[in-house]
């Protein structure tokens, strides 16, 4: 089993760049954001993705998952509120 | 009305932003009950709502972690999660979906990314559907040949039984799934998850779509555990697409936000709702919203020959969408509200 551990995480940390190699030639695509028309909030984000794709993409998946979960806790709190049982259904096909 | 429209940071495009919201809410529930992340609704949509095809397929992906996440606590406490094969199916996903979406790059880069990406949508919505109902035919004609001989089919048969097949394979190592009630070679939910996640990273889906059917008929779940186990999926998957797409820069953050406010409560209500419907109520209305979904695709394929049609068949193609979404979605909701007051009312009887 101990080849199937060590397979495995390989493969995955080297399946990217083995898809990159088989994605051949021409140049990538690069697209900037215009920030001129924008203020605040939105001018910030817009200069993060021009300055560094990898800030903007582990903010991205942090800000996601703490939001679901966020909203996952408050529904679980108006759901237990009007009574719904949320632990027990019935496995059935018909 | 121009507040009614919001500009994108990224993409630089100013979008209507209630139709964020409703796509949200709508494709939350659909998501919830069907245990798919709803991708092959919304990135037809974000694009019709004038979002370019690699930014609504990266958007999607973002609000689709977030929204499964959230029906995933909730099918979670029902038990309908297969967190054991879950996690096996994850490996062969990964890798697949990220293979996936290095073949969406090169096409962008030769500029077939939108005429590919449909092709293979129509073909695989059409292979589901056939599936679906091929399945829900079989399950009556052995309901009826039950009937005729004075016998009741158990209430867990299936119509197709594939996976039956599938599980005679005993390649080692074998797995026990306790949840789903399957001792299988492992070999068998890697295959399958690296094939679904392959085809979900060139369509830029987490994968639900295709996985929540191969869970059923290849691995042999039952449907509230497929669907519960799919959601597991599609929130790690989801997430993991959604870096590599936001790493490429494919992401826009504020629509996703947007949607993920409307898909949080319709996640709820969509995952509540599996808990007062049977198996083959979801199967059917999955095999439906299908069909819907691909006609859609259709008439936006076929416009190329219909120049003079063109405006007819987006409005047509808009409409059915996005009527899809609001019909679907409401009759799981009454289906939810009236499943909450048949149960509260026993509670108070037995009270």
């Amino acid at each position: 089993m101990q080849w199937f551990w060590r397979t495995v995480p390989a493969l995955i940390l080297f399946a990217p760049g083995l898809s990159l190699a088989a994605g051949g030639g021409g140049a990538p695509m690069v697209i900037v954001a215009d920030t001129r028309k924008l203020d605040g909030i939105l001018a910030w984000w817009g200069n993060m993705y021009n300055e560094s794709h990898l800030q903007f993409a582990i903010l991205t998946i942090i800000i996601i998952p703490v939001t679901g979960v966020l909203f996952g806790i408050v529904a679980d709190i108006v759901m237990g509120w009007i009574g719904i049982d949320l632990k027990t259904r019935e496995l059935a096909e018909d | 009305m121009d507040w009614l429209y919001i500009l994108m940071p990224i993409a630089g495009v100013k979008i209507f932003w209630p139709g964020l919201i409703i796509l949200g809410v709508g494709v939350g529930i659909i998501g919830g009950f069907f245990g798919l992340g709803g991708a092959w609704m919304v990135t037809p949509g974000l694009n019709m709502l004038g979002f370019p095809m690699a930014f609504a397929i990266g958007t999607d992906i973002a609000h689709m972690a977030g929204k499964s996440l959230i029906s995933t606590m909730r099918h979670g406490k029902f038990g309908n999660v297969d967190y054991k094969l879950g996690l096996i199916m994850l490996v062969g996903t990964i890798i697949g979906f990220e293979v996936g979406a290095q073949m969406v790059m090169w096409l962008e880069r030769i500029g077939s990314v939108e005429k590919v990406v449909r092709w293979i949508y129509i073909a695989l919505l059409a292979l589901i559907a056939w599936m679906v109902f091929h399945d829900v035919f079989k399950r009556k004609a052995k309901a009826r040949a039950a009937a005729a001989k004075g016998e009741t089919l158990d209430a867990t048969a299936t119509g197709i039984e594939w996976h039956k097949t599938l599980h005679k394979i005993k390649i080692p190592p074998m797995v026990h799934l306790k949840a789903a009630g399957i001792y299988c070679s492992a070999w068998l939910p890697i295959i399958v998850s690296f094939l679904t996640g392959w085809l979900a990273g060139i369509l830029g889906i987490g994968g639900g779509l295709i996985r929540m059917p191969a869970l059923i008929y290849l691995i042999g779940c039952p449907t509230h555990v497929a669907v519960g186990t799919d959601l597991f999926e599609v929130a790690i998957s989801g997430l993991y697409g959604a870096l590599t797409y936001t790493y490429k820069g494919r992401t826009e953050l504020v629509a996703a936000m947007i949607m993920l406010v409307g898909a949080a409560m319709g996640a709820q209500v969509g995952a509540v709702a599996t808990k007062y419907i049977k198996g083959y109520g979801i199967r059917i209305a999955f095999g439906l919203a299908v069909i819907g979904c691909a006609i859609s695709i259709l008439m936006k394929l076929v416009q190329p020959w219909l120049p003079q049609f063109k405006k007819m068949l987006d409005i047509g193609a808009t409409a059915l969408i996005l009527g899809l979404v609001s019909l679907m979605s409401l009759y799981i909701f009454i289906r939810m509200v009236q499943g909450v007051r048949e149960e509260l009312r026993r509670k108070q009887q037995s009270a």
